[in-house]
């Protein structure tokens, strides 16, 4: 157990240390911050003096070098763009993310989940049917095309929810909303194939020959094995907590980590993207590392 | 003595396809029955019918009588007290047979709770009994182990002391030993047999292997194509069977005595249920079919020696010329 624990540390380290170098160079060979932060008719010596003073003369390696001690040692560098620490930007963004991301993954747990698991049980019925041919709008429909249909209605043509903005929790219903529904469509679609492959092993056969009710196979029986699949799901949606609202934000002008993100990267403001990409690496390897060890808690044939 | 369960005219048809065109059978009281015959043919969707255990799209009809209940009608409620209870059932594949989430104390005491109203302590003190008598070492270290920490043999040790778990009046082993190495399958014909005997238990054995069914039960069925071919004891059946089929099962087994002979297979397969042939569903394979076995079907009926029949030209009777062959005596008689 506790090797396992240490390999799955191990490798969550490394990946979040490629998702820094692969940030990091790519968004050096992308474009000069200089460039786009002065504007195009700044003098050389200005463009020099901002390059000297944020260390980009140095050779790349060097730069690279730099960035990762200072990471180490808790910097995670200055804003560009007013000079404040960039993990203190990030951080402030992160409360409006989270409070459209959790209502939303819950949303996504409570509708997916049993939706899914109603249609195994019903199989080939008009629900079943039903919550397939939804499941399947949900997750084909692009995020940004379900926000505007949803604006249409619920702002336009009824005037019942803000278009947009942020500030009363009526503001967060339609992009919480949209963020979950492809999740719903996902997690539907995944718990109704878990549960009928489950529904159909002969260990649940068993349990309805020793005379378990059958309310009682479904929940004791069958849910506790169709959970591993589910669970996987689940997990990525949790490690998408931060980042998975990025399209969703911009639409409905909500101010979280998705925005700053796109204004920070069409800025070129380095240490902020930066920031935020290693966050969210950071919380999808956390999600994946719980994932890992809820395995064995739920399956006993996968503990090491 | 009464019977404890009686089958009647029992019919199953999956969408609209029958797979079990009438079937009687009657257990009696600690009685070991055997059901013989080849995969498909109807042998486990007999007591899965019977039980309630099919998928929904099955439609059942007839009549399962235990006691004063007949199945077939019986709400979920009956059936579940039933289930477990009165009738159990253990399956071929013992391994996949346990859910492989749940500890195996758990799940015995899951039916103890279930039939005996035993709980806690005493529900494990009870487990622990069942496990030592089908024999499984060391039970108290190995109660909180999965179903994947035994071996095959030992899970279908775990699946009887289960069934066992109810106190049932009838235990139905679907092929339980067929998944099983065949020194281990030997082990668990012993303790059937075993179990049997001291709890008065009777005994449904499914399984296409003769010599286990020989070594286990006192009363053959033979089934082909969703029908009884051939029922009578184990002496008349096992030597001299007068069914074609019933024939060419023990044609087929090697020969343990005497010189060493090629083994003779029925020729071809069990018909598919879409497409039973007509007449007899045996006569396509049969080397003694008549013109008649063509237009005709059988019925089950009762012989001079006391086994039933469903053939038209039947093996001679014991001590009887070949000149007899030719009479369509089963039907006949």
């Amino acid at each position: 157990m506790i090797r396992f624990v240490t390999i799955r540390l191990l490798r969550a380290v490394i990946t979040v240390l490629a998702v820094m170098t692969f940030a990091f160079v790519v968004l050096r060979m992308s474009g000069d911050p200089a460039e786009v932060l002065l504007g195009p008719d700044v003098p050389q010596t200005v463009i020099d003096a901002f390059r000297k003073q944020w260390g980009l003369d140095a050779p790349l390696w060097q730069q690279y070098l730099s960035y990762i001690g200072a990471i180490f040692s808790g910097d995670f560098g200055l804003s560009m763009r007013d000079r404040s620490p960039a993990i203190q930007l990030v951080m402030e963004r992160v409360p409006a993310t989270l409070q459209l991301t959790i209502p939303a993954l819950l949303l996504k747990l409570g509708i997916g989940i049993p939706a899914g698991v109603y249609a195994a049980l019903h199989r080939d019925s008009a629900v079943d049917r039903g919550v397939i041919f939804l499941a399947i709008l949900g997750f084909t429909i692009p995020s940004f095309v379900m926000g505007l249909v949803l604006v249409l209605i619920f702002a336009v043509t009824l005037g019942v929810l803000p278009s947009g903005g942020f500030g009363s929790w009526q503001h967060a219903i339609l992009p919480a909303i949209t963020i979950s529904i492809g999740g719903i469509g996902i997690l539907a679609r995944f718990s109704r194939s878990a549960m009928t492959e489950v529904l159909g092993q002969p260990y649940i056969r068993t349990a309805s020959a020793k005379g378990v009710k059958w309310r009682d196979v479904v929940r004791g029986h069958a849910l506790p094995n169709a959970a591993v699949p589910i669970v996987t799901i689940v997990g990525f949606m949790v490690g998408s907590l931060i980042a998975g609202a990025v399209v969703v934000e911009t639409i409905f002008s909500w101010p979280g980590i998705g925005r700053l993100l796109i204004v920070s990267v069409s800025n070129r403001d380095l240490a902020v993207v930066q920031c935020i990409l290693l966050l969210i690496a950071a919380v999808m390897v956390v999600s994946n590392l719980i994932v890992d060890l809820l395995y064995g808690w739920l399956d006993p044939r996968l503990r090491a | 003595m009464a019977n404890l369960v009686e089958i009647r005219d029992l019919r199953v048809a999956f969408d609209g396809v029958p797979v079990l065109h009438g079937v009687d059978l009657e257990v009696a009281p600690g009685e070991a029955l055997g059901l013989v015959g080849e995969s498909g043919c109807g042998k486990s969707v007999t007591w899965l019918a019977a039980l309630g255990l099919l998928p929904s799209k099955a439609s059942v009809t007839g009549r399962v009588q235990l006691g004063e209940t007949d199945l077939t009608g019986a709400p979920q409620s009956a059936l579940e007290t039933v289930r477990g209870g009165r009738i159990a059932m253990i399956f071929q594949d013992p391994s996949s047979a346990l859910n492989p989430v749940l500890k195996i104390g758990r799940q015995l005491c899951e039916a103890l709770r279930l039939h005996r109203g035993l709980t806690g302590a005493a529900a494990k003190t009870e487990a622990l009994r069942l496990m030592d008598l089908v024999g499984i070492p060391d039970a108290r270290g190995r109660f909180r182990l999965y179903p994947h920490e035994f071996s095959g043999g030992q899970c279908q040790r775990l699946m009887i002391a289960m069934a066992l778990a109810g106190e049932p009046d009838l235990l139905i082993a679907d092929e339980p030993t067929t998944a099983l190495d065949a020194t281990i399958q030997a082990q668990i014909l012993d303790l059937l047999a075993r179990l049997r005997a001291e709890m008065n238990m009777a005994t449904v054995f499914i399984s296409h292997d003769l010599g286990a069914v020989a070594q286990v039960c006192e009363r053959v069925c033979v089934m082909y194509a969703g029908r009884i071919v051939e029922q009578g004891s184990v002496g008349q059946l096992f030597e001299h069977p007068r069914h074609p089929y019933t024939r060419g099962l023990f044609d087929a087994l090697p020969r343990l005595f005497g010189p060493r002979t090629a083994l003779v297979p029925i020729p071809g397969t069990v018909p598919d249920p879409r497409n039973l042939p007509g007449g007899c569903a045996f006569q396509p394979r049969c080397a003694h079919a008549q013109p008649f076995c063509q237009s005709a079907l059988p019925d089950l009926l009762p012989q001079r020696d006391g086994r039933k029949l469903a053939c038209a030209y039947p093996l001679p009777e014991r001590g009887q010329g070949g000149e007899r062959q030719a009479a369509r005596e089963g039907v006949f008689q």
